[in-house]
């Protein structure tokens, strides 16, 4: 639009209006308020006011938009679980995810790039066929591969592995992808503040107020205000939020670190997981190798990230891409996953009215971003769990009704 | 690289340790499911000062630590006759 630019050019930009609303004072009441203002808080916020005509919500952010784990994660999107529930939940996602960029009219650099969950052992490749089988049976597109694809499809890999057990095969998931993750966040972040949503950065919940068994008010460091619901949203924060409402949680926070290196030509098209040497690697649309490892290996509330990460995670993707060897890492950091038992989400409603929960999203969590959103939207709106994230209930713990997703949280934990 | 001192094997780099969570009473035998759920599957999630299981490996041996999961500062051993719920009779 040429026409603009010259008016702009002419004008200056200081009328244009930005890309979040400024901020302003607390109201008094909310229909809805949502803790946390990552993707998952926003996406959650924007489904609230677009499906449901909820807009009279608040998504409460102690830092600031998109600064936990949504910017943090490793941006892999994909659906090759192993249960069933978890196949059709991360699917739904992944098909949310595929047209989000028109939806929310942002770029989110969403980039179909395949993924490789490589197997080192006869078990391994076991656990692959049934994987496959289980997602084609969904309709997901995930294929067992032998190590030749493999050795085709990523320029410079020893298959060998430097004398650590070597690749036998692979599970290959074609419609794995990497998004730009921030802008997830911005995005749905951007359409709910368009649909009326009041977005408070820096505002820290403190307390939550509850009478008669459920919840009618929030506390914060910014005053208190009254609400129908609260949503947590929350992810390593979780427990301190669960502990304010006096509920039970199997979570523990463990940090999980990642690292980039410099720049380099683009050379890796796909994504490559190994459970086995405890890496997974794709190459950003900058040229970085993005690379991350299994969770650090005790429990810690803390996004400080250590030596012996990077020396541990090089120690194997040398093994695996021995050319990397030269490269050297720009940058690491670290974010506090809550980790469940059955390694699956906490989701929907609770035993204390009105205070729903989005939680346990360990590793997994920004592939689930769009679905996540949607079905906590849903369930906050009718006061009954969505058929989709029925599997995950705050309840099946106390049922024994466990998801057994362990096989396929993508680095071996 | 960081160190743990622990009574009997004194200061050693933590890769010789495996972490094994927290200490978590034994639900009583007589417990409902209720009881026995919370038991097996809740945590003490938030930020604060933990007892958590460390097995040394080189050595074989059990330790009872108490550390502040925020600052991750070791504070203090635990005598293992102050987490013992019974003592088997023989």
């Amino acid at each position: 639009m040429p026409l603009r630019l010259i008016k702009l050019g002419l004008k200056g930009t200081k009328d244009e209006p930005r890309f979040f609303p400024p901020s302003k004072e607390l109201e008094s009441h909310y229909d809805v308020v949502i803790i946390g203002g990552g993707g998952h808080g926003l996406a959650c916020a924007y489904y609230l006011a677009r499906d449901h005509g909820i807009r009279n919500v608040a998504v409460l952010e102690q830092g600031y938009l998109g600064g936990g784990n949504t910017g943090r994660n490793t941006t892999i999107v994909r659906s090759n679980y192993l249960t069933p529930e978890g196949v059709k939940f991360y699917d739904a996602s992944l098909r949310l995810f595929q047209d989000l960029s028109t939806d929310l009219d942002i770029n989110l650099f969403y980039s179909t790039r395949g993924h490789f969950t490589l197997a080192h052992s006869d078990d391994a490749m076991r656990t692959m066929r049934w994987r496959a089988e289980v997602n084609k049976h969904y309709g997901v597109d995930s294929a067992v591969v032998d190590r030749q694809a493999v050795a085709d499809a990523v320029p410079g890999i020893d298959l060998e592995c430097g004398g650590s057990p070597s690749v036998m095969g692979a599970l290959y998931h074609a419609p794995g992808a990497v998004a730009r993750h921030d802008a997830v966040a911005w995005g749905y972040g951007r359409a709910a503040a368009q649909r009326g949503v009041e977005l408070h950065q820096k505002t820290r919940v403190t307390g939550i107020q509850q009478q008669g068994g459920r919840v009618v008010g929030v506390d914060t460091d910014r005053g208190s205000i009254s609400c129908g619901a609260v949503v947590s949203m929350v992810a390593g924060s979780t427990p301190r939020i669960a502990d304010m409402v006096g509920l039970p949680t199997p979570i523990e926070v463990f940090p999980l670190q990642a690292c980039v290196t410099e720049p380099v030509k683009p050379f890796l098209n796909t994504i490559v997981v190994s459970g086995s040497l405890h890496v997974y690697v794709s190459q950003s649309s900058r040229g970085e190798l993005v690379m991350g490892s299994a969770v650090d290996p005790m429990v810690l509330h803390s996004t400080r990230s250590t030596f012996e990460f990077v020396e541990g995670l090089a120690d194997h993707m040398v093994d695996l891409l021995p050319f990397t060897a030269r490269m050297r890492v720009n940058r690491q950091w670290a974010g506090m996953s809550d980790m469940t038992p059955d390694f699956a989400p906490i989701m929907g409603t609770t035993p204390l009215d009105g205070f729903y929960l989005d939680a346990g999203w360990g590793t997994w969590g920004f592939k689930a971003t769009p679905i996540s959103g949607k079905t906590m939207a849903a369930t906050v709106a009718n006061g009954v769990n969505d058929e989709l994230i029925e599997p995950f209930r705050y309840s099946r713990f106390a049922d024994f009704q466990m998801v057994a997703e362990k096989g396929a949280a993508s680095v071996g934990h | 690289m960081k160190h743990i001192d622990c009574p009997g094997i004194g200061p050693r780099p933590i890769v010789e340790f495996i972490y094994d969570g927290e200490v978590r009473p034994p639900a009583p035998e007589d417990a409902s499911l209720e009881v026995l759920a919370d038991r097996v599957f809740n945590r003490s999630g938030a930020p604060g000062v933990l007892r958590e299981w460390w097995y040394h490996r080189p050595t074989g041996s059990w330790y009872v630590l108490e550390r502040d999961t925020v600052t991750n500062e070791i504070q203090r051993a635990v005598d293992p006759e102050e987490v013992a719920y019974a003592i088997p009779m023989l």
